[in-house]
């Protein structure tokens, strides 16, 4: 990254090698993210596919799925959550050591896919947790789901380890806990965190100049 | 297998105090239901799985059903003076007819075995109305196997069932305290983001923005 690629090539001749911090700190980092042994529904079925030996996710550096929070890194949100489940997804997250990553698989899990108007299925899980990556299809197919991982692997690697865009668990700063929500009466208390889901009302609903 | 008037003329031979009423389906599936009165349902649901000719010892399936108010219309005779001459006339005159929840049970008999097709015994209850009189006997103590559909017609139906061995919401958590199955059911207004609405999604967006710019002004 710092080091420049022609003068690295050229040392690399002399027998040299030269390497960053930052290169090799987030080239092990992205060989070594472990998820969490966490299915939701359907989904979960290609992401068990997906570990297994005709996909082997272990190529990636990830064939460990671990059963506690506190030794995983990632989250895949593979399926549908319910407004029952939602507040236990959140606690899941909280309880993960940083540094960590979600990908959402799945219609459900980024939208609430098929049971979108549904009474108790949430709208995506992005209304009270970040997401890395957002995988669609119903379910994702497990080449999908090692495409998701792939894309994590560059955002971990291209992560700057100083300045404003640097990952989360160096930044003193930087929230680490999320808020979890309450059932209520009638719905999840409150229904989005407005934190990590900014999203706009949408512009303008069957205006004319929007359906052009 | 029995049709439902055999089973109905069956019941009322061995249990004459007993209220029993044939609900007919008219169409070509011709699957009558047995609506049992609440107060004697127990006695002819234990009558049904154990006397040795019905043998009903399985019940697959325990559902509810939402009848909400409805407004018909019906002529009555009406004495009137029309054109300085009393006559009787014919008018019609609206009405509404008070909602219900019913809970539906399909029963086999796992004893006849095969010769039991085609279809289940339908049972029918239906409560007194759709506020505060939502009370109906549990079924439970006769066929275990109505435990978690008993509690799931109470999560999303309301109705209670006296006599269940633990009647608590089942899908829903414990704090909620809607009735998602009911067909007068609203749910939340979380239309803030739809970036593909369509017909009733396109109609509740359309909804939640007037609603949202009003509160802002």
């Amino acid at each position: 990254m710092a080091a420049e690629p022609d003068l690295k090539i050229e040392l690399g001749k002399q027998g040299v090698f030269v390497t960053t911090i930052s290169e090799i700190y987030n080239w092990g980092r992205k060989n070594s993210v472990w998820p969490m042994q966490f299915g939701l529904a359907c989904c979960a079925i290609e992401m068990i596919a997906t570990t297994m030996a005709r996909y082997d996710l272990a190529r990636f550096g990830a064939e460990v799925f671990r059963p506690s929070p506190r030794q995983a890194d990632l989250m895949i949100i593979s399926g549908t959550i319910t407004k029952k489940m939602a507040p236990q997804v959140v606690r899941l997250y909280n309880q993960m050591a940083e540094p960590k990553y979600v990908i959402a698989m799945g219609a459900c899990a980024i939208s609430g896919g098929p049971f979108k108007q549904g009474y108790n299925v949430l709208k995506g899980i992005d209304r009270y947790i970040p997401v890395d990556v957002h995988i669609p299809g119903c379910p994702p197919r497990p080449e999908a789901l090692i495409h998701a991982f792939m894309t994590l692997q560059a955002k971990i690697d291209a992560q700057p380890l100083t300045g404003e865009d640097r990952p989360r668990h160096l930044d003193a700063a930087a929230q680490g806990e999320f808020p979890i929500p309450v059932q209520g009466a009638h719905d999840l208390e409150p229904p989005v965190n407005r934190l990590v889901w900014p999203l706009p009302a949408p512009a303008v609903i069957g205006d004319s100049e929007n359906c052009g | 297998m029995k049709s439902a008037e055999e089973i109905l003329a069956a019941i009322q031979s061995a249990l004459p105090e007993v209220k029993v009423e044939l609900v007919v389906n008219a169409s070509p599936s011709q699957q009558h239901s047995l609506r049992l009165d609440p107060a004697s349902a127990l006695a002819v649901a234990v009558f049904l799985r154990d006397d040795p000719t019905m043998g009903f010892d399985y019940c697959s399936n325990a559902t509810g059903v939402d009848w909400p108010d409805k407004e018909v219309t019906e002529k009555v005779k009406v004495s009137k003076v029309v054109d300085g001459v009393e006559q009787l006339v014919e008018e019609p005159v609206k009405r509404i007819q008070s909602g219900y929840l019913e809970a539906v049970y399909h029963l086999f008999s796992m004893k006849q075995g095969p010769g039991n097709e085609p279809g289940p015994v339908v049972l029918r209850m239906r409560t007194v109305n759709r506020t505060d009189q939502v009370q109906l006997p549990s079924l439970t103590p006769v066929w275990r196997s109505v435990e978690f559909q008993e509690r799931e017609i109470f999560d999303l139906f309301g109705i209670v069932f006296t006599g269940h061995p633990d009647l608590r919401r089942i899908l829903m958590w414990d704090e909620y305290e809607d009735h998602p199955m009911r067909k007068d059911y609203v749910d939340p207004d979380d239309y803030e983001y739809e970036p593909t609405p369509h017909d009733e999604v396109l109609k509740r967006a359309e909804e939640h923005k007037t609603k949202t710019a009003e509160v802002a002004q």
